[in-house]
């Protein structure tokens, strides 16, 4: 990455929207088109997106399943070996491993577990953290986070083509289209 | 699904003024962050710093001293730093209350004030978490409470309520953190993308993780929230629930008591909304942000109050109803005590500002009014810890035999924990609302008339079954 060969490639066709019925349309219209390397980028969730996307159900709620059940595990093989097995405390004339006093514990663990399958699940479906992506080439970009809405489609895409994808995207009333480049190495 | 239909349909108004808008939002919420801090600002965040300093001093007085130096003693060996301890934890329900609760049931209103529920929570459980810290007296210690293997190859005990405790509140904290982060998230991203400068840049940046604004991550991003809020519902109501059975699992009269767990979560829902309407009723005026956090929200937060103050009053008149129909002498004389004994004077304090002063939120003039509802959150905030003063002290300090009786007076490093533990909570707020996106933009943003497609009709050109089969959206707001 040396400045001699400063060759620049083409990466990704950006197009920016000024509402959310402009960007459910454009969706669709990618969508049809059969596009499969592309994105969205919005300010806030917009309903209805995936399914104009043509996106399926997240599969976030499996990690967090599974998540849960190792925390009510855990909770359960902890207590019963520490106090009913490894060193037995007897309290209060009770079974050392008696159950419905460690239901609590069992609760919160379960609970504690699930939230990081929740989160950090989220972000490796995700791919976060991730601070370079070719869409910040773009200097326009920066207000998706404010209040525009963006269409991205990579070049990598076989459907792909200068022309015709960028008279789609103007088609579908984007207010502006952008080929965003890459330094090549 | 009447949330996902505009509000005029559902026979509401809207959230905020016609002029507010995306870019509104941005603006308005981000320049706190951008823009010199107004002197209010510095007046209470300099307050803050001096109570953060009385903390210090304090708290180191006390662990040089020994917590002898408290006026707890024999037999109320649990007096204000209980009492602080479920007061602060008590507030911090309000945020996970309004991010979680009121999103599962779909409360659009609650996006221009969960952010800041939410750090609440998280600033009043720290300042929660300190005091059994420093009450277990040797805190270099205090890691034998966790499961960690230790020289005398002892294991905690896990029947032990005090214990549930430490799992609860800890696994709340971490829990509030996370939930607090994730929906930070999109917000520390704007002001990224905001910056002039590149320390600005660099620091929200790296909170920000390199988000996008993908539908693709929004998609996992909005069930991760979901499922977060669902764990975090019956979650805020195990807290206060195993806060109570600190009380509930032992054999004194005033404690020993079923009533306990919902009555509790009651009270702190209570608290908790008070604080939160103090904070906004300040930050609102300091920062100009009446035009995102409006009298409707205060309102609406009003009626709550008015609600759990009530539920709160029902629990005070049952608890008496069941002491004379437990026909137990000593449960009995407790409640006797608590009104007519040496601490009457606490009891009615907290029965006033509990049960009579909320009831002024019957009447709109009052619900709508800024000077009385900021009266009335800090008077129910004083009574809530009067509450929890009332719970542990007149319990102790009268319990089964008359030669065992005592009183409990607070020394100054009582007052000094106490007023410290302000100092700690406004400091970290007045950072937080300098530094951070104070409420949740991207959320407000997507409650906005017209920020949602204005109608599914479309979908008919090129339906197909796949498609139509995730036709509901996710819910969102």
């Amino acid at each position: 990455m040396t400045d001699d060969n400063k060759q620049k490639r083409p990466v990704v066709l950006l197009a920016e929207f000024d509402s959310p019925d402009s960007i459910i349309h454009a969706a669709e219209k990618v969508r049809d088109a059969g596009f499969e390397k592309w994105d969205v980028h919005t300010p806030y969730p917009v309903h209805g997106m995936d399914a104009a996307m043509g996106l399926t159900d997240s599969r976030l709620g499996w990690i967090v399943l599974l998540c849960g059940l190792t925390g009510v595990t855990a909770a359960v093989t902890m207590m019963q070996w520490m106090n009913g097995y490894d060193y037995p405390l007897v309290i209060a004339g009770k079974p050392p491993d008696a159950i419905p006093s460690m239901v609590p514990i069992m609760f919160e663990l379960t609970v504690l577990l699930a939230s990081f399958g929740a989160v950090f699940g989220m972000f490796g479906l995700n791919e976060l953290p991730k601070h370079h992506h070719p869409v910040f080439g773009s200097d326009r970009f920066e207000a998706f986070s404010h209040d525009k809405f963006f269409v991205s489609i990579e070049v990598e895409d076989k459907k792909y083509d200068a022309e015709k994808t960028r008279a789609l995207l103007t088609d579908a009333h984007a207010t502006y289209v952008e080929l965003v480049e890459e330094e090549v190495a | 699904m009447s949330a996902d239909k505009p509000i005029a349909e559902i026979g509401e108004t809207p959230l905020v003024p016609a002029h507010v808008t995306a870019a509104y939002i941005s603006d308005a919420v981000s320049g706190v962050t951008e823009q010199a801090a107004p002197i209010g600002w510095w007046i209470i965040f300099g307050t803050a710093l001096l109570g953060l300093g009385i903390l210090g001093v304090s708290v180191g007085y006390l662990f040089w001293n020994g917590i002898g130096s408290w006026g707890n003693d024999s037999p109320v060996a649990w007096a204000w730093d209980i009492t602080n301890f479920v007061w602060w934890i008590g507030i911090g329900h309000a945020g996970t209350l309004i991010s979680a609760v009121l999103f599962l049931f779909r409360q659009k209103w609650r996006t221009s004030v969960n952010r800041f529920a939410e750090a609440m929570t998280i600033f009043a459980v720290m300042c929660a978490l300190l005091y059994p810290t420093i009450h277990v007296g040797r805190v270099w210690v205090l890691y034998w409470a966790l499961p960690l293997p230790n020289q005398m190859a002892m294991w905690p005990n896990f029947k032990s309520p005090l214990l549930w405790d430490v799992f609860a509140v800890s696994t709340y904290f971490t829990v509030s953190l996370l939930f607090w982060y994730v929906g930070l998230l999109p917000d520390f991203a704007t002001l990224r993308d905001r910056s002039k400068s590149l320390l600005r840049k660099k620091v929200y940046g790296a909170f920000a993780l390199g988000w996008r604004g993908s539908n693709r991550h929004w998609r996992n991003y909005e069930r991760a929230y979901l499922i977060l809020a669902a764990l975090s519902t019956p979650l805020v109501l195990s807290v206060h629930s195993v806060v109570s059975f600190d009380f509930a699992t032992s054999v004194m009269p005033g404690w020993h008591t079923t009533i306990f767990p919902p009555y509790f979560v009651a009270g702190a829902v209570f608290s908790g909304f008070a604080m939160v309407s103090t904070l906004m009723i300040i930050s609102r005026q300091v920062f100009n942000l009446k035009d995102l956090m409006t009298m409707k929200h205060l309102e609406l937060m009003n009626k709550i109050m008015l609600v759990t103050g009530s539920l709160v009053g029902y629990a005070y008149s049952m608890e008496f109803f069941i002491a004379w129909y437990s026909g137990n002498a000593y449960e009995r004389y407790v409640f006797i005590n608590r009104a007519t004994g040496p601490y009457w004077w606490a009891y009615w304090t907290m029965v006033t500002c509990n049960v009579l002063v909320p009831q002024v939120f019957w009447f709109k003039k009052f619900r709508t009014s800024i000077p009385v509802m900021f009266a009335v959150s800090i008077l129910i905030n004083i009574g809530m810890w009067f509450e929890r003063f009332v719970i542990i002290v007149t319990s102790l300090h009268r319990d089964y035999l008359p030669s065992a009786w005592g009183m409990f007076s607070p020394t100054i490093v009582d007052v000094g924990c106490y007023v410290g533990s302000f100092g700690l909570f406004f400091t970290l707020f007045s950072l937080f609302i300098r530094w951070m996106p104070m409420i949740a933009m991207f959320e407000v943003k997507a409650a906005l008339p017209g920020a949602q497609p204005s109608h599914h009709a479309h979908a008919d050109d090129h339906a197909d079954a796949a498609h139509a089969a995730h036709a509901e959206p996710a819910p969102a707001e």
